[in-house]
């Protein structure tokens, strides 16, 4: 047997990730604890909706009928042109935009920039309330076209189910999002996080972080339909 | 690294937001070209994961946060992945006994 003598020890090349895993009293130093557990939350969440696209892919995958062609189902006419999906891309600017303006709420609100912020925060209440308002319209046109949970008119009776968990579960996060919005919207504009008032249920000081928590899970919202918009919509 | 501040020029937000509406429109264009098979499904998920990438790392900051909770919220994602490649064997064996199943009884 070889002596091991000479074997060197390899140091973690991120020394502080394995000092601060490691530490006896807390991980994620200096990572303020409403925004740790907003991340833990959205690890979570990702799990659900993972769970739902790969339900998705399994009954797609396993179906015998032919699964509708979404490029089809989810057109519109416009004039004489039926144009593919159009709704759909619409609705994946909305928030890609909403998610912009929520970028530049947070950067405004670590500023200390109350009505710039404000302003932001509205603006990204208001496009996210006209998705889900494009989201019901979605849901009537094709509830109107005969589309079930049990059966449809275009392929797999599987697709109704599937489209409509999807998509409502998403919908489900984004009203609560703009729900949440709003109510901080009007906290910045109240100036709760310059004056430091507390809290109506927490009675902790208000502080911008708070902000950028809500900025966390808009943008995973926004996450989430990148994955649905890829695998459900376009595939 | 983020100590409770997050302090970024104006210039970043507005690169990155213009690319997430480039890379959209181009996933959008996927469809509307009618590319099909592979090279659908290859540009579908590179544009999908540029999209993602650039929304958790600018949007979402996590690139200026500290290594610990990046890996913390990244390394479970993993396990996601295994649950795919399980599933996409599974569904492949369901139809497989469907196929079976349908062409002996008929139906």
């Amino acid at each position: 047997m070889e002596s091991n003598q000479n074997v060197e020890i390899v140091v973690p090349a991120k020394q502080s990730f394995a000092t601060e895993w490691a530490s006896d009293q807390k991980a994620f130093k200096g990572v303020p604890w409403g925004k740790a557990m907003m991340w833990i939350f959205l690890v979570s969440d990702t799990f659900i909706f993972s769970i739902f696209l790969i339900s998705y892919m399994t009954v797609r995958f396993s179906t015998k009928a032919e699964w509708p062609n979404p490029s089809e189902v989810f057109g519109l006419h416009v004039g004489d042109y039926n144009v593919p999906l159009l709704l759909i891309a619409i609705m994946t600017f909305i928030l890609i935009t909403s998610s912009g303006t929520m970028a530049l709420a947070v950067k405004y609100g670590y500023e200390k920039n109350r009505k710039m912020c404000g302003y932001l925060m509205l603006a990204t209440a208001i496009f996210g309330a006209s998705f889900v308002g494009m989201q019901a319209f979605e849901w009537t046109k094709l509830i109107m076209e005969g589309v079930r949970p049990w059966e449809n008119p275009f392929g797999a009776p599987q697709f109704g189910a599937i489209f409509f968990m999807i998509t409502g579960f998403h919908g489900t996060h984004v009203t609560i999002g703009v729900i949440f919005l709003f109510i901080m919207t009007r906290k910045v504009f109240r100036g709760d996080f310059d004056t430091g008032r507390r809290g109506f249920f927490t009675s902790q000081k208000s502080h911008y972080e708070a902000i950028e928590i809500m900025g966390l899970y808009w943008h995973f919202v926004d996450l989430v339909w990148v994955f649905i918009f890829a695998f459900f919509y376009l595939w | 690294m983020a100590e409770g501040t997050q302090q970024h020029p104006l210039k970043i937000y507005f690169y990155v937001w213009t690319l997430l509406f480039v890379v959209s429109a181009l996933s959008y264009w996927v469809d509307w070209y009618g590319f099909q098979s592979y090279t659908r499904w290859g540009l579908i998920l590179f544009f999908m994961l540029l999209k993602a990438g650039f929304i958790c790392a600018i949007f979402m900051h996590m690139w200026w946060e500290r290594l610990p909770i990046i890996a913390a919220i990244l390394a479970p994602c993993f396990a996601i992945l295994v649950f795919v490649f399980i599933m996409w064997h599974e569904s492949y064996w369901t139809l497989v006994i469907r196929k079976i199943y349908f062409a002996i009884t008929g139906s």
